[in-house]
């Protein structure tokens, strides 16, 4: 307690702090991003493997050969969906008895917010069908997946037919101590959603469904499957889910486990992997691809069936087959040797994958970062913030010493310290205000999307996404008009004081959202912190106020995508860009009322609040 | 069982007496862990010279003995070591007979459960033994004399000792079930240190349950005895600090032993926030109820040194316990040493927060009896320090 309560250390160190202030967050910046793109390479990463004993030292020895099979099912499930037109309900059910399977469907239906452009759907009604296949001596309570999502953009059925050659080849082995679930969900992602809240008995979404009939007690672990050509070169992995959360490292490693095993060629991010780490490429690749799954993890959207079965705790996957011009061509029984050697490691589970890590980035597919190596990058930025709420503090308190306080109005219910040289009226107003338009861009576009679609010739889609931006850009207007509605009692403090608390309520949210989703909060961190640091209604406030700008959250997000599609070689035209801007804002609302995606809400309600009181800052007169 | 009991003895003060003899003794006793403002030695030795040279010892508002205290070593200034070391014997001796009684009642109880047939069947392995239960006494000295706390106090004559004497004897008068004995005992700790105050209910339930008195509210039997043992107490309380009075010819000592006479309420506020962060289950509402009282002491505000620090602890604590919560139950990730941490540090900001409520106060009235700002005898700006 010598450093906090001995006067003489007090004022050194205050003076310390100050002085060497604008160094040190500079400093502190520059470290975290160093530090961040530091993870790539080697002393900081390490290689994978696998974690649960029960799943290490087994040896498999794969027999699937119903590659025809699969063809014929592929085919016929093919030529009946063209013929009607949505999943050929009757017929999985007949094919899924005859392979021996307990056969189940479940209708279910939604209304979504708004039109959906990119899947063109609105109203939505479908039939998930699936098959248990019971473990001829265990007690049902526990259980794998094996999904493939029919979209009506994506037809997956050779998945479909690897999906029931494979039920069929499973049917006749007797080492089963789980149940396999064989799931076929249409429309995607809403019927996989539908299925896993009626399989576990909730409802998050809204989504009206039928109840299920059967079930096969707790699932364990699941594997999603996507293929659309009978041959496929690579097999690319998606393990980002929904909020980003990501499955146990150790389901990673037991599939390049089984692509080692049979040679497969496995991708992650659709790129093939670094092989070389001792030179700079492997490294530089390994940042690209580092990047890449920060973006997508940061977006927060479920990249695949795999990202909604992890909010039930169910760790799961999504593999993808991808057909590409190279020589060399897997067929499907390849991809079936690899999925059955993993159904039959995961059969060996003993209790839930919870060895390895839950949180980690993956430069590679064979390389790792785990949490305790990458959080020192968030925290330095994060600290940055800390040391300019310090000096703020300590410029405030040593003006206000000495002074006769005016009797000030009690605070809210926070504990905040009670009444400064400023009186709480003149903060509370721009935080009410700025709070009060993070509610409006939250509530106002789907509330409004019908009476905006009356007065203006847009759709409602586009009423929504206009209606956002509209709201958006208004909050940029506000200084003009706060200061009409408070009268300021004190010229300078003022600022200091309302940049102290948006200071700890950016570093607040930051710091809870980074524990949750390290991506998302390192990328706005990495983006809001020098502009929020150096907002100050004195010098060039232009400039000042185009930093601001350039680092909103919505300019993040349109300088993610950018990034985004830059990384993966694709690059954008700024027409394009912004297309898949406003393309993007749709999806992100959509999802938060389809699944709960948790970006929307954060952006809206938290941190454009907390941007506009910058913004407030920057315009103080 | 008296030879091992005095075995204890002699080694236990062959102990003591070899530190006080050692350089240590200096050292130990400025350790700010075991002694206290209330019941350092070094205060009662200037309370005793300030008796000598006639003034009263508590105008200096250094010392917060009791009058008995300092009649006590008046007498046996020149032998404090050998009484500290009879304090921690007589304690010893206390707990040996204490506890043997208290096994004796237990295993008659024992006995007398097994013969209704309370127990279930087949807890053989779980009933008492005499034979286990014989050394249990002598235990319990052992623990006491040779326990490094122990010794430690004693070489540092912390008057601490004298008040584990006094509760250690009221938990042997209690456990034989004299009331009378019981009551003079638990008075005179109370008058030492306001808080045995709190063990009167557990001693009159001890006592109610020896005679078989059932504590029922509509028994006779009941009433009768509590308001005895109730008037037994309060009597020698009030007697003690008459005495107290006389003894010194003024009243002084009550606000310099119970302290803030003067300021009941922010006594109140501090005990408050107390009960809100030891109790056994907190919850935010014990916190919300001492914050609401914030308001009150607004003019402390200037002398507050780590508000800035404290107030961003505990918005981030509340912050973090849902966010770990769910990382704990719901992500799978994190367990519950994250969320203890959390819970700990909660506890420290609080903590930090009402000393630092304390410290202003105390600086507040001192600089509105000697004046804003303060100068040494030298001229320099003086700094005033909490010791």
């Amino acid at each position: 307690m010598g450093l906090l309560s001995d006067p003489v250390r007090r004022r050194a160190l205050a003076r310390l702090v100050l002085r060497l202030n604008a160094p040190l967050c500079v400093l502190s910046y520059l470290a975290g991003l160093a530090w961040f793109l530091a993870l790539a390479f080697p002393p900081l990463t390490q290689r994978t493997y696998m974690s649960e004993n029960a799943m290490g030292s087994t040896m498999v020895e794969e027999q699937f050969a119903g590659g025809d099979r699969a063809r014929a099912f592929a085919r016929d499930f093919a030529a009946q969906r063209r013929k009607s037109g949505a999943l050929p309900v009757a017929w999985l059910e007949r094919t899924m008895r005859s392979v021996g399977l307990e056969v189940y469907a479940q209708r279910f239906s939604r209304r979504l917010p708004f039109p959906d452009e990119t899947h063109e759907r609105y109203m939505v009604s479908g039939t998930n069908v699936y098959g248990i296949l019971r473990a001829p001596r265990a007690a049902s309570t526990e259980s794998l997946v094996l999904t493939v999502p029919c979209g009506s953009d994506s037809t997956n059925s050779q998945a479909v037919g690897l999906l029931l050659a494979l039920a069929a080849h499973f049917r006749g082995q007797i080492y089963w101590a789980k149940d396999i679930i064989f799931l076929v969900t249409e429309h995607d992602l809403l019927g996989t959603e539908a299925w896993l809240e009626a399989y576990h008995d909730v409802n998050v979404t809204g989504m009206q469904s039928s109840p299920l009939q059967g079930r096969a007690g707790a699932i364990q672990a699941a594997v999603a499957l996507e293929l659309s050509s009978d041959m496929v070169t690579s097999l690319d992995v998606a393990v980002e889910g929904l909020n980003g959360q990501l499955p146990n490292l150790d389901l990673l490693n037991l599939f390049q486990t089984f692509c080692q095993k049979g040679g497969l060629l496995c991708t992650l991010q659709g790129k093939l992997q670094p092989q070389d780490w001792t030179s700079l490429d492997g490294p530089l690749q390994g940042l690209q691809m580092l990047l890449l799954m920060v973006l997508r993890q940061a977006s927060g959207r479920p990249h695949g069936s795999h990202g909604l079965f992890l909010r039930y705790r169910v760790e799961a996957l999504t593999l993808r087959g991808i057909n590409s011009f190279r020589q060399y061509k897997y067929d499907l029984v390849a991809v079936g040797k690899a999925l059955e050697g993993m159904f039959r490691k995961l059969n060996h589970l003993l209790e839930r994958l919870h060895q390895s890590f839950f949180f980690y980035l993956l430069p590679a597919l064979s390389r790792f970062v785990s949490i305790g190596l990458y959080m020192p990058a968030a925290g330095f930025l994060l600290l940055v913030l800390g040391l300019k709420a310090l000096e703020l503090w300590m410029q405030l308190h040593e003006a206000g010493v000495g002074l006769e306080e005016p009797g000030g109005s009690p605070g809210p219910s926070v504990p905040l310290p009670p009444a400064q040289g400023v009186g709480l009226a003149s903060l509370v107003a721009p935080l009410l205000i700025s709070q009060a338009m993070g509610l409006a861009l939250y509530v106002l576009p789907v509330l409004g999307q019908h009476v905006a679609a009356q007065h203006f010739p847009v759709a409602e889609a586009e009423a929504v996404v206009l209606t956002l931006l509209a709201i958006y850009a208004a909050g940029l207007a506000l200084p003009h008009n706060t200061h009409r509605v408070v009268s300021t009692q004190a010229p300078d403090r003022g600022w200091m004081a309302l940049k102290l608390v948006a200071l700890i309520y950016l570093a607040l949210q930051l710091g809870c959202i980074t524990l949750t989703n390290f991506s998302l909060g390192f990328l706005l961190a990495a983006t809001m912190v020098p502009a929020a640091a150096l907002a100050k209604p004195h010098g060039s406030r232009t400039l000042y106020a185009a930093l601001l700008v350039l680092t909103s959250p919505a300019a993040t997000l349109l300088g993610s995508l950018f990034l985004w599609r830059e990384l993966q070689e694709a690059p954008l035209s700024l027409a394009e860009g912004w297309q898949l801007f406003l393309a993007a804002l749709a999806q992100g609302v959509l999802e938060h009322h389809t699944y709960g995606a948790l970006l929307f809400p954060l952006l809206s309600l938290g941190l454009y609040p907390c941007w506009l009181l910058f913004w407030n800052v920057l315009f103080w007169k | 069982m008296a030879a091992p009991l005095a075995l204890v003895l002699v080694v236990a003060v062959t102990v003591r007496a070899a530190l006080f003899r050692s350089s240590l003794a200096e050292f130990i006793s400025e350790r700010v862990e075991v002694v206290s403002p209330l019941s350092s030695w070094k205060r009662v030795v200037e309370g005793l010279s300030l008796l000598d040279l006639g003034v009263s010892p508590y105008a200096g508002a250094v010392f917060h003995e009791t009058p008995l205290i300092i009649y006590l070593f008046h007498f046996l200034i020149d032998y404090a070591e050998l009484v500290f070391m009879i304090t921690d014997a007589l304690t010893a001796i206390a707990l040996y007979f204490a506890i043997q009684d208290f096994n004796k009642v237990l295993f008659k109880k024992q006995k007398l459960l097994l013969e209704l047939d309370q127990y279930a069947p087949d807890v053989a392995e779980l009933i008492r033994t005499p034979m286990e239960m014989r050394y249990i006494p002598l235990k319990v000295a052992l623990f006491y004399l040779l326990n490094p706390y122990t010794v430690l106090s004693c070489v540092a004559k912390s008057t601490c000792a004298i008040n584990n004497t006094l509760i250690a004897f009221f938990i042997l008068t209690t456990i034989k079930g004299s009331a009378f004995l019981s009551a003079i005992f638990l008075a005179l700790a109370t008058y030492q240190s306001l808080y045995p105050l709190t063990l009167f209910v557990p001693g009159l339930l001890y006592l109610l349950q020896r005679q078989y008195i059932p504590v029922k509210m509509k028994s006779k039997a009941f009433w009768i005895f509590s308001w005895e043992y109730a008037m037994m107490y309060v009597g020698s309380l009030v007697v003690i600090v008459c005495l107290s009075f006389f003894l010194l010819s003024s009243w002084d000592f009550i606000p310099a032993v119970y302290g803030f006479m003067e300021h009941p309420i922010f006594f109140m506020f501090i005990q408050i926030a107390i009960i809100a962060i030891f109790k056994s289950y907190p919850t935010v509402g014990d916190v919300a109820l001492y914050m609401a009282f914030f308001p009150v002491w607004n003019h402390l505000y200037r002398f507050l040194r780590n508000i800035f620090v404290l107030t961003c602890i505990i918005i981030v604590c509340s912050l973090l316990f849902p966010v770990l919560w769910h990382l704990w139950i719901y992500a799978g990730s994190a367990n519950s040493n994250f969320f203890y941490a959390i819970t700990l540090t909660f506890n420290v900001g609080q903590i930090l927060l009402i000393s630092d409520y304390f410290y202003a106060f105390l600086r507040r009235e001192y600089y509105l009896t000697h004046g804003l700002y303060l100068t040494a005898k030298d001229g320099t700006e003086a700094m005033l320090v909490l010791k």
